[in-house]
């Protein structure tokens, strides 16, 4: 393998990291509101945002991509793979994070909330300044996990034809016919990626069973 | 404890908080059932009663932190209902303070007590730092403003509530059985600050089982039971001609000496 495959490569880890940094922002932002929604106390919020995650937690990331790409364009909204793939990464990010969130927010014990609403602080401040600086400490082992996941995932966004880093490996690989050299190479990048932000979340864990002590 | 808090002349004052014909019931089981209770400015009560006898529920109903369903409770003159404004009302006049303390763990003392008068009351950082560190001095813990509660004892914790209460300028105080949560040598300095507050003429209600400080300091003991006032009295009257069964019977278990 030549060094020009090799950057072919690191083009594709380029886009696998873009494509991950948009899912988990994105994903983050819209995991946060169906987090507070599925802890807002209103029924028919909480409803939607319960089916929400059962619909992105019941099919294959796989399918949901699909439906992206080629359901939308059915309806005449013709995407670019790229666009494609961060609206159905950003989707899936919510649902999980949502999910891991929401768990996070009602782990906080009761008592915080209560001693915040008896001194007269409203719903956002409550949530702000109180609930969610304990929930993010409590959800951190479990967020950087659904991150690694996320990276991995990213995997899957070749099937709509975006060149990120395993299709870059495989149209490498069908050029110069050596899959067992392309695909270790593949996946120690994608090791050298997810190994440390794993390190982390157990260094984080271990932090906060030590802390909660 | 020897001093006595002198009763205030309280009759002429107006009612602080009224309670009328309250019921509360979680499903199908009645946790408050008929209850009329009328507070005075300055009055001082003590709520005692079993565990399970709603005396909890009745305090947390006050501010709201459960809703009623039946009856109406006035809080210095504001009807409380699921209107926002007169939960804000109700709230801006009522100071909580917890069993289990429920400091914020992930601020320092200081910061604990200038959260809410920054957001609820619109003071400036200068103002609110100002006022903590006024209150934390008065409940002596001044020196421990930049520690985080996990590095308190019991009694500095709650003490600290306290603080944090008052900051708010509450012109009602209720006490959630403030010192069951404490080991007993930690349950004096907390009461002092209790009674403390009681001298300056602050309106009290105090769930609790500390008998002593209900007679120091108790303009009225209420003893529930089964969701029900079943007897108040001043505490001369309360602790020794007690009138109903019930009550003779909870004052034998809890008097009892150990």
């Amino acid at each position: 393998m030549g060094l020009g495959e090799f950057l072919f490569l690191l083009t594709g880890l380029k886009w696998t990291v873009a494509l991950s940094a948009i899912g988990f922002v994105c994903g983050a932002i819209g995991g946060l509101a169906i987090a507070l929604m599925r802890t807002s106390g209103m029924r028919p919020l909480e409803r939607l945002a319960a089916g929400y995650i059962a619909l992105f937690q019941g099919t294959p990331l796989l399918m949901q991509l699909f439906v992206v790409y080629y359901g939308l364009a059915l309806v005449g909204l013709r995407l670019s793979a790229w666009v494609a793939v961060s609206i159905g990464f950003t989707l899936h990010a919510s649902a999980y994070l949502g999910e891991i969130w929401r768990g996070s927010i009602e782990a906080v014990p009761r008592g915080q909330s209560e001693a915040a609403s008896a001194l007269n602080l409203k719903y956002v401040s409550r949530m702000k300044d109180v609930v969610l600086p304990q929930a993010i400490r409590i959800s951190l082992p479990a967020t950087i996990g659904f991150l690694v996941q996320l990276i991995k995932g990213t995997s899957l966004a070749s099937i709509v034809g975006f060149t990120e880093l395993a299709r870059a490996g495989n149209i490498v690989s069908n050029q110069i016919f050596q899959p067992l050299l392309v695909f270790g190479i593949v996946g120690i990048l994608y090791f050298l990626m997810c190994w440390p932000l794993s390190l982390y979340g157990s260094h984080l864990e271990r932090r906060f069973a030590v802390a909660s002590r | 404890m020897t001093r006595h808090v002198p009763i205030r002349d309280t009759a002429t004052a107006d009612p602080m908080i009224v309670m009328a014909d309250v019921e509360k019931w979680y499903g199908g089981f009645k946790a408050l059932s008929a209850i009329n209770l009328s507070v005075r400015r300055g009055e001082r009560i003590v709520l005692c009663g079993p565990s399970g006898s709603g005396k909890s529920t009745l305090i947390r109903c006050i501010n709201r932190l459960e809703v009623y369903q039946k009856g109406e409770i006035r809080v210095g003159g504001t009807r409380l209902d699921d209107d926002g404004h007169s939960i804000d009302a109700v709230r801006r006049e009522v100071g909580m303070v917890f069993q289990h303390f429920n400091l914020f763990p992930h601020m320092t003392v200081l910061q604990n007590c200038m959260l809410a008068p920054m957001r609820a009351l619109k003071l400036s950082r200068r103002e609110a730092e100002e006022t903590a560190q006024r209150l934390l001095d008065r409940v002596r813990i001044l020196e421990q403003a930049d520690k985080y509660p996990a590095q308190l004892s019991g009694g500095q914790q709650q003490r600290v509530a306290i603080a944090r209460a008052l900051c708010m300028r509450p012109s009602v105080m209720l006490f959630d059985e403030p010192t069951s949560a404490l080991d007993p040598e930690m349950v004096k300095e907390v009461l002092d600050t209790m009674i403390g507050l009681a001298e300056e003429g602050m309106t009290m209600i105090c769930v609790t089982h500390e008998m002593g400080f209900a007679r120091q300091v108790a303009d009225r003991v209420i003893f529930m039971a089964d969701g029900s006032i079943v007897e108040e009295a001043p505490p001369d009257t309360f602790f020794t001609q007690p009138r109903h069964e019930r009550t003779r019977k909870f004052l034998g278990e809890i008097l009892r000496p150990h």
